[in-house]
């Protein structure tokens, strides 16, 4: 990319000439490569080619629309993008093929032609009085000592020893320009562009929406025979697939594969911290043609490579798992429970008859490993202890791990998540662990909710008897809510709290305000109490008015419970520690359920595991040829950057006078100290220097031994 | 005449120049490696045997090319394997042996070459302010102390990852944290070998505040974040390319670290020459934005609860950089001449372009086949993109353009600011296929 060089070929016009003049001079060149440098930095801050319907929520319709237009969601592949691209590789070509001839001329030439005059052109120079025999032929042999090559001309005025080095410097010029053009040409047919093509010139469409493999129609269809795709399929375990889908702007087209890929099983192996290990995928492809199969696993770092189509392990999901689920009513007073069956990804109808109207329930994943930090709570987001800095340096010191770490981070199990979606079309999205957790001394089911995919899921805490059941907690819970038991328990509760000879006065206030208490509570939970307080009580009584409500609500709930437990045949459980403190604990998770948005929880009782993988599908035709260019552009800038081109010239006169100059492609500190060096090696071969010596080395050469 | 001849003798070719120790050093290391090979061979596939024998031509050339590598590479050398021998296959020794627990565990060894550091860059700046050259040869030593240190924690750290378990063991090259202590590493030896090229230790104490900055970052990253804990590795980064790919980016981002500190050494030097407002101001909006860049954690780490670390940080980057400016008149004249600064910061910046072309080639090769694309405008791919390009501009500008000094420096700065965030602000702010070193 020489400024200021003029063209070799006669251009035709003179606005032409300005033209190539522009595109392969330097300014040009740094130009391109800033442009390049800001466009690419777009496509960083704006994630690209995620689903239209994203951007369309995070922009809104007018800057959407905008952005669209100047392909903002696939930079890299917008028309502006590769038009840098293009005037990339035209300027470089320009220079490439200007340059090149003069280089490769450059690099056979000796220039032993100089005249005696240009000597005193060159910043490093000297003269020697020459002394002795054979002077030319030593100094010759003290060029080629240093690593030149020389040439000798005898002229009118004397011998002229000429000599160079380091001439493949151009050539890393020319390799490592050529290298950016092989590469981006080789990147092109990799990228979109004869998606592109056959789209516009071979009928190609996509098609939008959601639509069955069997509905795409045959314009959307790609022949296996295309020569360059990337896309995506997903395989459940015992299935098989021929074709991979590609997403293109909003829509999908199908690409036939010129093979069948059956997964027979998919695999996951964690570390016992929980971090993943290793994703395999074992498969039978079965090729089209010969109808020969073979088994193959593949993993991350290790593609199936077949017919030119390589085929990665991509990604993994659930390929429909089996699951049966428990409900149980969160709302009403009924205990009972029910069955429900479907697999991920179905839906079906969910009729519960407390609720008025059907609700739609979506199986939406199933995870058979959760990994969570568990011992402090809840999975994520508890309050980290702040350690003190003793201890902290103490962490810090010694070996890279503390043993127990892993401790902290446990499998805790599967878990299901699962929409229900109202009439309207609204849903919340639940999470539930299967397994009960331990968390602040007692075990705990939790069930997640959220009602919009933005927040994390909150965790109800339902606590599990000592059957390890969820049975006593419903029972609890319909039993507070159970109208008919409220007189008989609160009448219990003022007897037991009251001694003999209390009047009856006294005990049916006692009663009411129990009574009362647990109506409260069974409106909305604590909120429902505390605004009861908050209304009916003075401000300087409130504290203590709700500490002898919420004992009330305590033992009138306890009671209710009891009650119920003696309709159902069961025995009364003694008002001991465990037994009250699960009950408190019933009454707390039943307060938060008021807000659990759904009238049922659903517990999953039993699993039959389907797991899919995702393999991405390249067919890359420019895979290679962006290898060479790239092995050409290594060469290129090692040689450019670590070859020094230099020449030397020595003209050896009849009266004894030797004239030494030297110049370099680029001078450096380097070819400064070259010279001295020459210079003096020379001085030491043929005879003393001369008076006269060049300003080079006063440029503050450093003194370097 | 004499003594010219004397100080510039013919130079000899490279296999000339290395004498009997360093044959020694190269056999040292051949017997080295092939008694890996003997011993570990089986646990190795071909490619992973290939790096290990190409790595005894390259350290011994790196040994020849920069001789006080040698004994740097036989200490650590010897050090570990007295590391590696205290623990006697149990990680619960580290705990009882004095050596292990305050000198040799991997994480003691990379906190004494983070304070050594410090001590190195102090050293250096009394050296530069004091005209002390006993406190520069001081900063010179505690920096050749403390790469043994960060090598030998790097090589215990590798040692202990596979006491964990062997199929946790890996190279010390997988996460922010252990590409951070490479990068200290890197950039300070190269800062060494040009210190003894162009025998000038004025620069010393520039180049080592990017490396304490560095540094700054590991501690907070160690203490506060636990960031230390060896993890295993994800599927997508067991490979052997990870073992060459990440240490050549490093060349390439100590490099321009390096070349960028150099820089600002340059624009100090040159307005002490040709004093004028105009350079006085640029040289005052360098420091500053210098300063940006090292405390680019503190500003994006402001509010995540760490505060008095990073404020603290944040000042005192600002304060080093407005003293620099204000003593510019004393630091100018000790700095080494604007040629050879020139010369300095076109060798790094060369290098360092080199062996980063080198490791995003090598990035490619890999993610062709982890990913199943060469290149997939992946936001590290295109930084590391975006940076190369950037460098590929300043090369122009000098070799073709033949542009040199003030607006070269500047160039160079602007690079770091491009350079910190492709290795940094990435991992910060976007997320991507490289996700291995969120923060």
């Amino acid at each position: 990319m020489t400024s200021g060089a003029a063209s070799r070929a006669v251009p035709r016009t003179a606005l032409l000439r300005q033209a190539v003049e522009l595109l392969s001079s330097m300014r040009f060149a740094i130009s391109l490569l800033s442009f390049l440098a800001v466009a690419s930095v777009i496509g960083t801050i704006l994630k690209q080619n995620e689903p239209y319907n994203n951007y369309l929520n995070q922009f809104g319709q007018f800057w959407f629309a905008v952005f669209e237009t100047l392909s903002l969601y696939a930079v890299y592949n917008a028309w502006w993008f590769m038009l840098i691209l293009t005037f990339l590789v035209t300027s470089t070509s320009l220079c490439v093929l200007r340059n090149a001839p003069k280089m490769l001329a450059q690099m056979r030439t000796f220039k032993e032609n100089m005249r005696e005059q240009s000597f005193a052109a060159f910043a490093h120079r000297a003269e020697f009085d020459a002394s002795g025999p054979d002077v030319v032929a030593r100094v010759a042999a003290g060029l080629k000592q240093a690593g030149f090559n020389t040439k000798l001309a005898v002229g009118e005025v004397g011998t002229m020893v000429a000599a160079k080095a380091g001439s493949a410097n151009r050539l890393g010029y020319i390799f490592a320009h050529c290298g950016i053009i092989i590469i981006c040409v080789g990147g092109l047919l990799d990228g979109d562009l004869l998606l592109r093509a056959q789209m516009a010139f071979g009928g190609k469409e996509i098609v939008r929406g959601n639509p069955l493999i069997s509905e795409i129609p045959e314009k959307s269809r790609l022949a296996a025979g295309n020569p360059s795709f990337r896309g995506n399929i997903l395989i459940p375990e015992g299935g098989a697939r021929d074709f991979a889908l590609l997403n293109y702007a909003d829509g999908l087209l199908l690409q036939e594969l010129p093979f069948k890929i059956d997964l027979k099983r998919f695999v996951i192996e964690h570390y016992p911290t929980g971090q993943p290990k290793l994703f395999a995928s074992d498969v039978v492809v079965t090729d089209k043609d010969t109808g020969k199969s073979f088994e193959q696993r593949i993993e991350v770092n290790h593609p199936l490579i077949h017919k030119g189509v390589a085929v990665y392990q991509s990604s993994f999901d659930d390929g429909g798992t089996h699951v049966k689920l428990k409900g149980f009513p969160m709302s009403g007073e009924r205990d009972y429970s029910f069955t429900i069956s479907g697999e991920i990804g179905g839906t079906t109808v969910l009729t519960p008859d407390s609720a008025e109207k059907a609700l739609t329930l979506e199986f939406t994943s199933f995870r058979l490993f959760n990994v969570e930090r568990v011992g402090r709570g809840e999975p994520e987001g508890a309050v980290p202890v702040m350690p003190t800095l003793s201890e902290k340096l103490k962490q810090g010191l010694g070996p890279g791990t503390s043993p127990g770490k892993e401790k902290e981070m446990r499998n805790v199990g599967p878990s299901i998540g699962y929409k229900l979606r109202d009439a309207a079309g609204q849903a919340r999205e639940f999470h539930n662990y299967m397994l009960p957790m331990f968390i602040d001394g007692r075990q705990v089911l939790l069930a997640g909710m959220r009602e919009n995919p933005n927040e994390s899921f909150r965790y109800l805490r339902l606590p599990i008897d000592t059957d390890g059941s969820l049975a006593e907690f419903m029972r609890f819970r319909a039993a507070v809510l159970d109208r008919s038991l409220r007189e008989a328990a609160s009448a219990t509760l003022a007897r037991q709290m009251l001694p003999p000879d209390a009047t009856d006065t006294f005990r049916r206030q006692l009663a009411e305000s129990a009574r009362r208490a647990l109506e409260t509570f069974g409106a909305k939970g604590y909120q429902s109490v505390a605004a009861f307080i908050e209304k009916g009580v003075l401000e300087a009584e409130r504290e203590r008015a709700a500490d002898i409500f919420v004992r009330l609500l305590n033992g009138a709930a306890f009671e209710a419970w009891q009650l119920r437990r003696e309709k159902d045949g069961q025995r009364r459980l003694p008002a001991d520690d465990a037994t009250t403190r699960f009950a408190q604990d019933s009454l707390n998770a039943m307060s938060d359920s008021f807000f659990y948005g759904a009238p049922v929880y659903l517990h999953l009782n039993s699993f039959d595991e389907v797991k899919a993988s995702v393999f991405q599908l390249t067919r890359s035709p420019g895979k290679n040829i962006v290898y060479l260019g790239s092995l050409l552009l290594v060469l290129g800038v090692f040689a450019m950057l670590y070859i020094r081109e230099r020449r030397a010239w020595v003209l050896v006169k009849p009266d004894g006078r030797v004239l030494f100059a030297m110049s370099a492609l680029r001078r450096g500190v380097d070819d400064d100290r070259e010279f001295a060096r020459l210079r003096a090696q020379l001085g030491a071969q043929i005879g003393a220097q001369r008076g006269a010596q060049s300003g080079a080395e006063g440029n503050g050469s450093p003194g370097v031994a | 005449m004499e003594l010219a001849q004397a100080n510039y003798a013919a130079p000899l070719p490279l296999l000339k120049r290395i004498g009997l120790p360093d044959w020694l050093f190269a056999a040292v290391l051949a017997g080295g490696a092939l008694f890996a090979l003997s011993r570990y061979g089986a646990f190795m596939d071909g490619y992973e045997k290939a790096i290990l024998v190409c790595a005894v031509p390259a350290i011994a050339w790196l040994g020849w090319f920069f001789k006080p590598v040698r004994v740097l590479v036989v200490l650590v050398a010897v050090l570990s394997l007295l590391a590696i021998s205290l623990y006697g296959g149990s990680l619960a020794d580290a705990e009882k042996t004095f050596l292990l627990k305050y000198f040799l565990s991997s994480q003691s060894a990379i906190v004494w070459m983070s304070a050594l550091i410090f001590f190195a860059t102090g050293s250096y700046w009394l050296g530069l302010l004091a005209k002390s050259d006993f406190a520069a040869r001081t900063g010179s030593a505690l920096t050749w102390i403390a790469i043994a240190l960060g090598f030998i924690g790097l090589m215990v750290r590798w040692y202990e990852s596979y006491l964990i378990s062997p199929d946790v063991g890996h190279i010390p090259v997988s996460n922010l944290y252990e590409v951070f202590v490479l990068f200290c590493l890197i950039t300070s030896l190269m800062y060494l070998h040009y210190e003894r090229r162009y025998a000038t230790r004025g620069l010393g104490a520039f180049v080592m505040l990017v490396v304490s900055a560095a540094v700054g970052f590991l501690l907070w990253y160690t203490f506060e974040r636990g960031a230390h804990e060896i993890q295993p590795l994800v599927p997508a980064l067991q490979s052997w390319w990870m073992k060459i790919h990440v240490p050549a980016n490093f060349v390439g981002y100590g490099a321009f670290s390096l070349a960028a500190m150099v820089g600002f050494a340059t624009l100090l030097k040159s307005n002490h020459e040709n004093p004028s407002r105009k350079s006085l101001m640029s040289v005052w909006v360098a420091g500053f934005a210098l300063a940006a860049a090292l405390a680019l954690e503190s500003i994006v780490f402001r509010k995540s609860g760490a505060s008095p670390y990073w404020m603290a940080y944040f000042a005192l980057t600002f304060a080093i950089f407005g003293g620099i400016v204000m003593l510019r008149g004393r630091i100018a004249p000790q700095l080494p001449a604007l040629p050879v600064l020139d010369d300095l910061m076109y060798r790094a910046i060369a290098i360092g372009f080199a062996f980063f072309t080198v490791a995003t080639i090598l990035g490619a090769l890999w993610a062709a086949e982890a990913w199943g694309s060469y290149w997939s405008w992946d936001p590290k791919e295109t930084w590391a993109l975006i940076v190369w390009l950037n460098y590929a501009a300043w090369l122009h500008m000098r070799l073709i353009g033949g542009v040199r000094g003030v607006m070269l420096a500047w160039w160079a700065l602007g690079g770091l600011l491009v350079t910190t965030f492709a290795f940094l602000g990435v991992n910060i702010f976007l997320s991507g296929l490289h996700s291995y070193g969120t923060l």
